[in-house]
């Protein structure tokens, strides 16, 4: 979807970054374009993870340079990197919903710390909104254990998404889920995007989500990008690698 | 220079320094230690520059306080009692036969107050809460609990170790005194199990061995005891590794060196009051 407007809100170059001896991303550059969806695929360690850890400043990398929405997020520190991060929505793979705190805790956990202008009645409002999206208003005073799988994703989704985030940053949304959840949890990315304009990176490694989801798609392999372009390039491929994949 | 490994002695050997697998292994044990002791300064830093900093995390301090403080009542309760019932049963018999029955309830007042209330509830409280830091810290790093806090525009280390810590400071001293005054019933319990002392003459003689000097030094050593076990337990469970296995490790290391921390302190504590005294 470079076609809107071909602004680029993410733009990594070169990124590279280590654990002790091991290159877990080398060189990387690719960029994300203002209201599209960009999948990410590959193997298991191929540093899928460890790239959009790196977009919010999670993790530091060692050289090369990323750019969110034209500040370099290795410079930023304090409250400059969290005034960042208040523009970006971070789902993360086990959900990370907070296990002390009830799902209405847990939404309005962000809201309190983001969107501090807020009135309760406000942050009421809007905790019914992000959960009736996702479809589980009824699990309002509920603890994460009394949740299943599906439902702990798709409670992250709505306190991901209850602050208003301009990019979304998906670990792997369907990890763990049954074809018929991880098909409601893509649904819900296509619905997220349309609904907030929000621009997407989704990791994964479920190619049906990446087939429901994909605007455009980045393949990582060892830490390296092996192949950029639309599904359709990736589904005519004839390269091995690929066609395990589709 | 090279380096060549294995070889059982080391040798210099021209220009290659033959090392032994021993040594290297030594080496390794060393520069772990040395690591680790320089990430707790660092993690103490940190803690102090978040604990004066703004933006003070009040209500989940005060959560953590009800945590730490109200939910180890019963278990303190049933230990300070125990202490000083089991120790006027054990010392009667001995001062029975010196003649001094009368400086029972003085001797245990000083004892409990002084040194066993602290030590024993410094150790229970090492047990409890900070294996429960460790392990409720260890598993929100492992379920990635806490790097959500992060990208929420919170700080992990305001919101999860500086409320502990300072709740474990503030409350541990609170159940120190509770533990002693529950100690001197149950002592007054024991009593009567073979005599019959009234409550009043039993606490007017406790107290009456007991002066500030007794309580002051036990109070303020209490306060370390608890922001040992405070930091301990945050330690290892924000630094746990990243598999389920390193949430029991964190919380089972949690214990063991809180617990011998409470004792190292408490042994430096009685050579400064002694010192001063």
């Amino acid at each position: 979807m470079k076609n809107n407007s071909q602004e680029a809100i993410i733009d990594i170059k070169n990124l590279q970054i280590s654990f002790g001896n091991q290159d877990v991303l080398k060189n990387v550059s690719l960029q994300l374009f203002n209201g599209e969806n960009l999948v990410v695929l590959g193997k298991s360690g191929s540093g899928k993870s460890v790239l959009i850890k790196c977009i919010v400043g999670l993790l530091e990398s060692d050289s090369g340079t990323i750019d969110v929405f034209g500040e370099n997020v290795n410079t930023l520190n304090g409250s400059k990197l969290n005034n960042l991060r208040k523009k970006i929505g971070f789902l993360f793979q086990s959900g990370a919903l907070y296990d002390s705190m009830t799902v209405k805790e847990n939404l309005e956990f962000p809201l309190h710390r983001i969107r501090k202008n807020l009135s309760q009645q406000e942050i009421d409002s809007k905790i019914l909104e992000a959960l009736e999206n996702v479809g589980l208003a009824d699990a309002l005073n509920k603890m994460p254990s009394q949740l299943s799988g599906g439902m702990r994703k798709r409670i992250s989704l709505a306190r991901t998404i209850v602050v208003d985030p301009l990019i979304m940053l998906y670990d792997e949304p369907t990890t763990g889920l049954d074809p018929v959840t991880s098909d409601e949890i893509s649904t819900l990315i296509n619905e997220v995007q349309k609904k907030y304009k929000t621009s997407s990176i989704i990791i994964t490694h479920d190619i049906e989500c990446a087939r429901a989801t994909a605007n455009r798609i980045v393949m990582l392999q060892d830490g390296e990008i092996y192949m950029e372009g639309d599904l359709a390039a990736f589904e005519n491929s004839k390269d091995p690698l690929i066609k395990a994949f589709f | 220079m090279k380096i060549v490994i294995p070889a059982t002695k080391d040798i210099v050997r021209g220009n290659s320094l033959i090392v032994s697998e021993k040594a290297i292994a030594q080496t390794h044990i060393i520069n772990h230690f040395l690591t680790d002791i320089a990430n707790v300064c660092l993690f103490f830093v940190r803690f102090i520059k978040q604990s004066f900093t703004p933006n003070h995390e009040f209500k989940e301090f005060f959560k953590q306080c009800f945590q730490i403080g109200y939910k180890s009542l019963p278990l303190i309760s049933v230990t300070g009692t125990i202490m000083g019932l089991v120790l006027t049963i054990q010392s009667r018999p001995v001062l029975a036969n010196f003649g001094a029955e009368s400086l029972l309830p003085g001797m245990v007042a000083v004892s409990l107050i002084r040194e066993m209330g602290p030590v024993i509830t410094g150790l229970i409280c090492a047990g409890k809460i900070a294996s429960s830091m460790g392990a409720e810290l260890g598993s929100m790093k492992v379920t990635e609990q806490i790097e959500a806090m992060e990208v929420s525009s919170t700080n992990p280390m305001k919101f999860l170790v500086v409320t502990r810590v300072w709740a474990a400071v503030l409350m541990i001293p609170l159940l120190v005194l509770y533990a002693d005054g529950l100690g001197i019933l149950g002592s007054w319990a024991g009593a009567n199990l073979k005599g019959d002392v009234t409550f009043s003459l039993f606490f007017a003689q406790a107290f009456s061995h007991i002066d500030f000097y007794d309580l002051i030094p036990a109070v303020i050593k209490s306060f370390f005891f608890g922001a040992v076990i405070g930091l301990v337990g945050c330690y290892k469970g924000y630094n746990a590794g990243r598999g389920t296995e390193s949430v029991g490790i964190a919380a089972n290391s949690a214990v063991v060196i809180a617990s011998l921390l409470v004792l190292i302190v408490d042994v430096i504590a009685v050579q400064i009051t002694d010192m001063i005294g």
